[in-house]
């Protein structure tokens, strides 16, 4: 715990956050018929819909929900771009991006109102977490089609507060902003927030007296540990939130001044948590995959979304007055993706990286570590006689190619290792591609 | 003229550079010189054997990839600036040299010196044109009796 005593009202941005059980089920019925309703055009529900002769009238309770298909990352992918569209294109405001498993984003839209109530819901559990008009607040997310950077601001800025755009990088230059500007506010990956707190050490600073009183942190996966790490380190409250570029970005779910599991925003979600195998919905408070249907996203609604993330979502009382469910800490995938540096990445697109290059192997092990307080990840590679040069350059220059295509594929920096040739562990079924060293997934 | 020189790819860490000449050792294969390059991450062994035949063999059965450049050799006086005056010959007809690596043969007061180029006959002609020996392998193995 800091030991500056910053501590947090309770407060409530938006009074739907606190509805009852009852009205919010009721709520949440209305928007899920409407729901049923504005995707009927959608190419690939109106395909289900007609089959299973579903209509705004087969929803009678939020269990006919289950009657709606799944929608996965791989559906967007072929569907791209704007594909799943349920408006007309004229009515957009804008779009962002998220990494696909091959090298070219997924393509998220957004109306007007999809922008306002985004902005809402981050609002809210910004404002949750101590969020106030008077305050600065610094955000060292990247700008861009990763929906962090815009989706924090526009949030802060609803609230009133003041938002220093600083963007992600160069972080002896957010040091310098922090020391200047005094931010009471930090928003980044929790990793990030390391990293500057490690900066402020070789500065000669010390951390724990920078102005920072509290930080809002995501776009990563992250332990109690880091939390606990972080706070100290800065003399910081630090708050979770969820979210994900394919429903909305950040804003699913956030933490209150109990810092005990997320409110899930399900006046504007629904959220399920199934076996990711038999697709069957866990036990309550067991950990599983979690499925999101958005109840009022204009421009691309989503129809239970397999988030592909692993987590567990639970009933309590909550002392803030929030009656909503709450999740935990994301615990894992249930597919291969990795995120490295707040950057989804998919093995498979490690592969297509590998494939431009010629005389590469098909066997190669990515390992991902955390020396310090950021993300590097090692691929290696098996060397092959097609690609062995007796030339030290030729050597280097494959190398320095290798690492060239995974950053244009993946969007990330590897050190890449030639290996001996059958040094790579074979498997006889699914080979392992992926070795995690940072261990962020807790038991 | 040229001679097979064999290339293999090994990572850096330790026992890596004795495990292959073992197993040509095993075979009963005579190395006559080496040279290693490296980096922190891998290292390339340039070997040159009589029997590269064989070795190649032997090597890539064992598992290691391996590359077959053929390499020019030189002999040159072993005294101070035996190599410059080759060097002086190789510069003047602008020939690029990959990379070189030079030996003391057991015997008599000769240094042999091998040379990589991209290719290796106009440098052959460049080095006899100048008056210097360039050593085939037939020659140069036996000084191995």
């Amino acid at each position: 715990m800091p030991q500056s005593g910053f501590l947090i009202e309770n407060r409530i941005f938006d009074p739907a956050e606190t509805l009852s059980r009852p009205d919010l089920a009721a709520l949440q019925l209305e928007r899920l018929r409407d729901l049923v309703e504005r995707v009927a055009h959608v190419h690939f529900y109106r395909d289900h819909f007609t089959l299973h002769d579903i209509t705004r009238r087969s929803i009678r309770t939020l269990d006919d929900l289950r009657r709606l298909p799944f929608t996965t990352k791989d559906d967007l992918r072929r569907h791209q771009p704007l594909g799943f569209l349920a408006v007309p294109r004229k009515d957009l405001a804008r779009i962002h991006g998220s990494s696909g498993t091959t090298g070219r984003p997924t393509f998220v839209a957004y109306t007007p109102d999809d922008l306002r109530i985004w902005s809402g819901l981050c609002a809210r559990f910004l404002v949750a977490g101590g969020l106030k008009p008077e305050h600065t607040v610094q955000i060292a997310f990247g700008y861009g089609l990763f929906t962090g950077g815009f989706g924090l601001h526009y949030g802060v800025e609803l609230v009133g507060a003041a938002i220093i755009p600083a963007a992600s990088g160069n972080t002896r230059r957010q040091l310098d902003i922090i020391h200047d500007l005094q931010p009471e506010a930090l928003i980044c990956t929790p990793s990030y927030a390391l990293t500057i707190a490690d900066a402020a050490r070789d500065a000669g600073l010390d951390p724990r007296a920078l102005s920072l009183r509290y930080g809002h942190f995501g776009g990563e996966p992250w332990t109690e540990d880091m939390r606990r790490e972080i706070e100290e380190e800065l003399d910081i409250l630090a708050f979770n939130n969820y979210g994900l570029s394919e429903v909305i970005g950040p804003g699913v779910s956030g933490e209150c001044a109990a810092r005990n599991g997320m409110h899930l925003q399900e006046d504007h979600f629904l959220v399920e948590c199934i076996d990711p195998e038999t697709l069957a919905p866990v036990a309550e408070g067991e950990p599983g995959e979690l499925v999101i249907t958005t109840l009022t996203r204009q421009a691309m609604p989503m129809i239970r979304y397999r988030t592909r993330d692993i987590a567990r979502i639970y009933r309590a009382p909550c002392p803030c007055g929030r009656n909503t469910l709450r999740m935990s800490r994301v615990a894992g995938r249930s597919d291969d993706m990795l995120i490295i540096r707040g950057v989804n990445v998919f093995p498979s697109q490690i592969e297509e990286a590998l494939l431009r290059v010629d005389g590469t192997t098909p066997h190669y092990l990515i390992e991902v570590s955390r020396p310090g307080t950021l993300d590097q990840v090692t691929v290696k590679v098996e060397i092959r006689r097609e690609s062995f040069s007796d030339r030290m350059d030729r050597m280097q220059a494959l190398r320095e190619r290798i690492a060239r295509e995974i950053h244009t594929v993946a969007g990330i920096r590897a050190e890449v290792e030639l290996v001996e040739p059958r040094s790579i562990e074979r498997f006889a079924g699914k080979a392992k591609r992926v070795m995690d060293k940072r261990g962020l997934t807790e038991t | 003229m040229k001679l097979q020189q064999l290339s293999l790819f090994l990572e850096n860490r330790p026992g890596r550079l004795g495990a292959p000449l073992e197993a040509i050792a095993a075979e009963g294969i005579n190395l006559m010189t080496l040279s290693l390059a490296d980096t922190a991450q891998f290292g390339i062994l340039r070997l040159i054997v009589r029997e590269w035949e064989r070795a190649k063999q032997v090597l890539e059965h064992a598992g290691w990839v391996v590359n077959l450049t053929e390499v020019v050799a030189v002999d040159v006086p072993d005294r101070p600036g035996g190599l410059a005056e080759v060097l002086r010959v190789l510069e003047s007809a602008g020939l690029n040299i990959e990379y070189m690596y030079a030996f003391s043969l057991r015997r008599g007061d000769k240094a042999i010196l091998i040379f990589r180029f991209e290719d290796p006959d106009p440098a052959i002609d460049v080095l006899k044109t100048a008056g210097l020996h360039v050593v085939d392998a037939e020659e140069l193995f036996s000084h191995f009796p």
